[in-house]
């Protein structure tokens, strides 16, 4: 075997790109592709009585997920996946440039802005239950200051979800919007200002178009984890703010139906790649558009 | 047209002031700029000059003094209110906008009639000598060196500013592309009557396209005029050595010229140092017993024969050190008594058919004439 790879070198001493590949393919191969197959036979198997599955083929898992019930946690799911990459947007793209015009105190933000996954993520979901819950820190707050008479009821809607969500993903948006606008020549807004655009057009002119890949990385970036994220809508959310996450875990947990839940797994995944087909799609077309225009001439 | 009277000139600088924390950038700038001029603010780096430009586009405000243009001072207004625009040095194209949407931008943003604006972007290609047919829908990214050069500067133009500010925009360029760019503002410059001023650390450039140039150290004005006062009367050495090559030397004033020195008409002083006695034209800042220093240019300077020195002409005895051969010229480098070393500038008449007579080792006299000298000022 060893001999064999040491040949396939001395043969190929200018092709070292499977050498590169090699070990992670074999990683993804053996812990990510297989599993997944495993998955998707599982999803169109008849489900066994105690866990598992029966020898067979159906359908039926995923005419089961058509059901209004699980479409309504499908629906909350990319909604609330939706408005926490707005949120993260609407936080991180300010942050962001702050950092990226802070001079030699950058690295230093850019540390503070990542500190949070120093400690797990269990633990800081911990952290927002003591802050959102009747005897909280908000709502002791708020009846200190006589504001309140009775405690706001914050834990377990669907506002500590996104709460919770943003919490984890806002640094997966800074960092990408933090490097494109890092990269930013300072003289193109100098040029813009003296071509005679006002600081709004400066911005929607030059350096949002300028700045979109890294806003379409950060989104991807929040949008996908957040559709699959459990642990957040778990602790936060209850039982009435289920996302499909909570669902998929459900199915291989409690429920013991390995099989819809491999379908509702799969249906997720079908999503995100949709999903993100379309932002390549978009920044695919973008640049043919550039180049295709050029060569034109 | 905002009221100002022809007479006014395009830009002048009142007692500009400028720091960045405790270091002045600039220092007390005064001067001014005619209508139609072409004007280069030259330095070394760091010595205020892209400062000054800053200051005049907009981008930094004086923290001392007066801007104005065409008479009305413009310290607070925006970049965009002050009729001018700015050739950047990295050019600072929008790298998302094709060529043609980079040139129509400041007039989108004057919210012009599209058609004008076609019209108006067309010409100014033109105006820079861009085919628009070939190049208005290519990329940034997709021009070379000299391109991005002229799409910047059509850019500029297309907004018909009273005054077009550069800033060493032929830094970027390799040396044949830089002299024909040379050439091609120069001539825009006479063609649109556009003021022009233009940021440069080559002395070449600027002394061959401008009508006058600001030669600027360590945030200050240095001397200001013409390429030829600047290049024949520099005031200082600083300016003597920046600008092209300068011979100095130093002594005392000794007293008035007698004898043969002081043939013909010329009154001045007599020099003496430790490199030997010579002659100099009047100045101001002599006087008896006062140190003296002098700059003389390679090429004022001659050689002879020990003994054969022409009457009226300052000589020093020295030898030749070596000869370099630089096609037009030849520079010889020769050792004054005092151990100092001259450069003489030589025409070169063909080392082949007409070898210079001089090799290493050899005495001789370095000599020129008292006016060709120029008496430098501190």
């Amino acid at each position: 075997m060893r001999r064999g790879i040491l040949r396939w070198i001395a043969r190929h001493p200018r092709s070292p790109g499977a050498l590169l590949l090699g070990p992670g393919g074999l990683w993804l191969l053996a812990f990510f592709l297989l599993p997944i197959l495993i998955l998707l036979v599982y999803s169109v198997m008849p489900r066994g009585a105690y866990g598992g599955v029966q020898p067979g083929f159906t359908l039926e898992h995923y005419r089961r997920f058509l059901d209004p019930l699980y479409l309504g946690i499908l629906r909350r799911t990319i909604w609330l996946s939706f408005l926490c990459t707005l949120a993260c947007l609407l936080l991180a793209y300010p942050t962001a440039f702050y950092i990226a015009r802070s001079g030699p105190r950058r690295n230093l933000f850019l540390v503070l802005a990542v500190l949070p996954f120093w400690t797990s993520s269990l633990v800081r979901t911990y952290a927002m239950i003591f802050l959102l819950r009747d005897s909280g820190l908000i709502n002791r707050a708020l009846m200190d200051a006589g504001l309140i008479q009775l405690p706001l009821r914050l834990l377990y809607t669907e506002g500590a979800v996104l709460a919770g969500l943003v919490y984890g993903a806002l640094p997966f948006m800074i960092l990408p919007i933090y490097a494109s606008i890092e990269k930013l020549d300072p003289a193109l807004l100098e040029a813009a200002e003296g071509l005679g655009a006002r600081s709004w057009s400066r911005f929607t002119r030059v350096v949002w178009p300028l700045t979109a890949p890294g806003v379409a990385a950060g989104s991807l970036l929040v949008f996908v984890p957040s559709l699959g994220s459990f642990v957040v809508p778990d602790l936060l959310g209850g039982a009435r703010q289920m996302m499909i996450g909570n669902l998929i875990q459900n199915q291989f947990g409690p429920s013991r139906n390995w099989p819809f839940g491999s379908a509702a797994a799969f249906a997720v995944m079908a999503l995100v790649l949709v999903a993100m087909l379309g932002v390549l799609r978009m920044k695919g077309l973008d640049d043919e558009h550039g180049t295709s225009k050029g060569r034109g001439a | 047209m905002p009221a100002s009277t022809p007479e006014q000139p395009a830009v002048e600088f009142r007692g500009v002031a400028k720091r960045y924390g405790s270091t002045p950038a600039v220092r007390d700038l005064s001067f001014t700029v005619g209508r139609g001029e072409f004007f280069s603010l030259l330095g070394p780096s760091g010595c205020g000059k892209t400062t000054t430009l800053r200051l005049l586009a907009g981008f930094e405000t004086p923290d001392a003094g007066e801007i104005r243009l065409f008479g009305e001072a413009v310290n607070r207004r925006r970049p965009y209110e002050r009729d001018l625009a700015m050739v950047f040095q990295s050019y600072a194209l929008f790298p998302h906008l094709s060529v043609e949407r980079n040139v129509a931008f400041g007039l989108e943003q004057r919210k012009r009639p599209a058609r004008e604006i076609r019209d108006r972007v067309r010409a100014a290609l033109e105006l820079v000598r861009l085919d628009p047919g070939t190049f208005a829908t290519r990329r940034p990214s997709e021009l070379s060196g000299g391109q991005r050069q002229r799409v910047a500067l059509a850019r500029a133009l297309v907004l018909e500013p009273r005054v077009l500010l550069l800033d060493e925009p032929l830094g970027a360029l390799d040396l044949k592309l830089r002299k024909e760019m040379q050439v091609e503002l120069k001539a825009l410059n006479l063609q649109l009557g556009v003021t022009f001023i233009h940021v440069t650390h080559d002395q070449e450039e600027a002394l061959a396209m401008s009508d006058r140039l600001a030669v600027m150290n360590q945030a200050e004005i240095a001397q200001v005029g013409t390429p030829a006062e600047i290049y024949e009367n520099p005031r200082t050495a600083f300016v003597a050595d920046f600008i092209g090559e300068a011979n100095f030397l130093e002594g005392k004033a000794a007293g008035r010229p007698g004898g043969e020195a002081a043939r013909g008409s010329l009154e001045g002083w007599v020099i003496t140092g430790d490199a030997g006695s010579f002659v100099v034209p009047p100045h101001w800042a002599i006087s008896e017993g006062g140190d003296v220093r002098i700059a003389v240019r390679p090429e004022w300077l001659d050689l002879w024969r020990p003994g054969c020195l022409p009457r009226g002409e300052n000589g020093l005895p020295a030898t030749i050190q070596d000869l370099v051969y630089l096609g037009e010229t030849i520079h010889v480098r020769v050792t004054l008594a005092n151990g100092r070393v001259m450069i003489i500038a030589l025409r070169n008449e063909g080392q082949l058919i007409k070898p210079l007579p001089w090799n290493r080792g050899d005495s001789c006299i370095v000599a020129w004439r008292p006016e060709d000298c120029q008496v430098l000022e501190g």
